[in-house]
């Protein structure tokens, strides 16, 4: 008995070997390495001989936090974050809704054609809608013609640059949300919107009192999974305007890429990296914080 | 009272699907049209002479089938090598037992707080010191092991029954054996799910190939994408073609495993 359990446990090191070697060596090594890189002054030259260089402590996040491009960047990440994430909330929510109400004919349909942004490939979405924007031959202005609105340069102007690579997000992202709550909507019992109904409540309040507060726990997760997605935003802009006009689209990421791979600054990048990371970490620790406190 | 609810609800979700499929159907009907067709004032919304042309010169003068070649090989690669090593580690997490096992299984779950852009730089340096810089290996790799793919075969793979590999180890089958004939097909429907995930991520990734390529014959379809828009922005109908010759494979994968792709979206999002 006591060699089956000794097997048992070699195959199970065995088994995980391949996998957690992978992410150890090719992940979390590299984040570690990346922390004392941006500790560092490692730049073009460092490549062509590690021996030149020197720490300089928090010099890095120093810069980086007296950096105005930074504060740039990172005023058009939180536009993301906080604008786009809950719009695409919204419009997630409400297909959601729309698809769940009973008299719905053609139900897989709907879904299907909602959900098919999601697994497009971005870069080339990106591509299609930077012609959709185009001033004077894109579908976009032409329809809004219709209603009496004047062209609007989306992409070539630093005011509506950002709105513009954010309707493409929202367009592409909120499929995906909408399934995970078209779920939490079928795991809603009936019996709570009898009971809802017998007490005279209307529609508006049957959603207000059961329909909101039994999806609030999904709501509260999947917001913030889509809040730390849009941290993240890189393709958008790379593809659509490198980040112009006037640099008004830049975004931590796209930043990063610049400083670590046009520039390489690999310490400057790294520490930009980090203190993206940073902010992130705190929106996941808000969001546990608030899902203890939402649980009954 | 039913009927014009149910008209306004169809009405609404009528617009809302010509809306999100506009992008979409545009970018197929661009591609067939003659050169410059796209760029006029009322647009066409189909082509007056459908052509193939623009796919004609994006095989024949530009070479992307090489890049279509390097995307696939790419993914292809990625998702088996995926799929065997995240279905080995997330069985071992939920039915070998072993010391450090809890230990591990925590650490992975916290380190997923960390997102993969934040390593991404000294992995570069990390893979220029092995040699696999500018390749399509280099550009596979972080497709080899994922930390959700690991939880998702767990948490599946948490279901077997003991007996069922007890009554293996009694008949002096192998740890190895045990996994290959037994618990992989009873797997199957998580692993289709996991295969599919890595193939759509892989395919459609952009920064990482982005980062790690330097020879456009290497390139990545987003990549060389990315890259042709830089002298070909002008040529509309062109990039249509390109656009739809990288979009198609992974929507036409989509629309045929649909039911793995959901099931899998559902298992995420019902973590804790």
């Amino acid at each position: 008995m006591r060699s089956d359990r000794r097997r048992e446990a070699s195959a199970g090191w065995m088994f995980i070997a391949p996998a957690v070697g992978l992410i150890a060596a090719f992940y979390l090594l590299p984040v570690l390495a990346g922390f004392v890189l941006s500790l560092t002054d490692f730049d073009l030259y460092a490549i062509g001989d590690p021996s030149v260089v020197r720490m300089v402590g928090a010099g890095n996040y120093q810069r980086v936090l007296t950096d105005a491009g930074f504060w740039a960047a990172l005023r058009h990440t939180l536009f993301f974050v906080f604008v786009g994430g809950p719009l695409s909330m919204l419009a997630s929510l409400g297909s959601a809704l729309l698809l769940h109400e009973k008299l719905v004919r053609g139900r897989a349909f709907f879904r299907t054609v909602y959900f098919a942004p999601v697994v497009t490939t971005l870069v080339a979405v990106a591509l299609v809608w930077r012609y959709l924007y185009h001033p004077t031959y894109g579908l976009v202005d032409h329809v809004l013609a219709w209603f009496g609105i004047a062209p609007i340069d989306w992409l070539g102007d630093p005011r509506s640059a950002l709105w513009g690579i954010l309707i493409l997000a929202v367009w592409k992202s909120f499929g995906y949300n909408m399934l995970i709550l078209i779920a939490g909507l079928q795991s809603i019992p009936e019996e709570l919107y009898e009971a809802a109904r017998l007490d005279g409540a209307g529609a508006w309040q049957r959603f207000r009192h059961v329909t909101l507060p039994s999806l609030g726990p999904t709501l509260l997760f999947v917001g913030v999974m889509t809040m730390l997605g849009q941290f993240q935003v890189f393709a958008e802009p790379y593809v659509m305007t490198q980040g112009g006009p006037l640099r008004s689209t830049v975004t931590v990421m796209l930043l990063m890429y610049e400083q670590g791979f046009r520039w390489w600054r690999m310490g400057y990048a790294n520490a930009i990296a980090f203190v993206l990371f940073a902010l992130m970490l705190i929106t996941t620790l808000i969001q546990m914080r608030l899902q203890r406190g939402s649980r009954p | 009272m039913k009927a014009p609810r149910a008209v306004l609800l169809h009405a609404v979700l009528i617009v809302g699907a010509v809306l999100t499929l506009t992008p979409l159907l545009w970018m197929l009907s661009a591609s067939f049209m003659a050169p410059g067709e796209a760029n006029q004032v009322p647009p066409h919304l189909l082509p007056a002479a459908p052509t193939l042309e623009h796919y004609r010169a994006l095989f024949e003068r530009l070479d992307l089938a090489r890049n279509f070649g390097n995307s696939l090989a790419v993914a292809l690669l990625g998702t088996s090598v995926g799929v065997l090593f995240n279905a080995m580690a997330g069985y071992a997490f939920a039915k070998l037992r072993f010391p450090g096992r809890e230990g591990v299984f925590r650490t992975l779950v916290a380190a997923l707080v960390i997102p993969a852009q934040v390593g991404m730089l000294p992995l570069f340096l990390m893979l220029q010191q092995l040699g696999l810089v500018n390749t399509l290996m280099g550009v596979a790799l972080p497709s080899f092991a994922s930390i959700f793919g690991i939880f998702m075969v767990r948490q599946f793979a948490l279901a077997i029954p003991d007996d069922l590999i007890d009554a293996a180890r009694l008949d002096g089958a192998s740890e190895w054996r045990i996994f290959w004939t037994i618990v992989m097909p009873v797997l199957q429907p998580v692993l289709v799910t996991l295969a599919l995930f890595t193939f759509l991520a892989a395919w459609n990734d952009f920064m990482w190939p982005l980062i790690v390529l330097s020879d456009s014959s290497r390139y990545t379809l987003p990549v060389a994408l990315a890259n042709l828009v830089g002298e070909h922005v002008q040529d509309t109908e062109l990039m249509m073609a390109g656009a739809v010759l990288t979009v198609l494979p992974v929507l036409t994968l989509f629309l045929a495993l649909q039911r793995f792709y959901t099931r899998g979206i559902l298992a995420g999002s019902l973590k804790d």
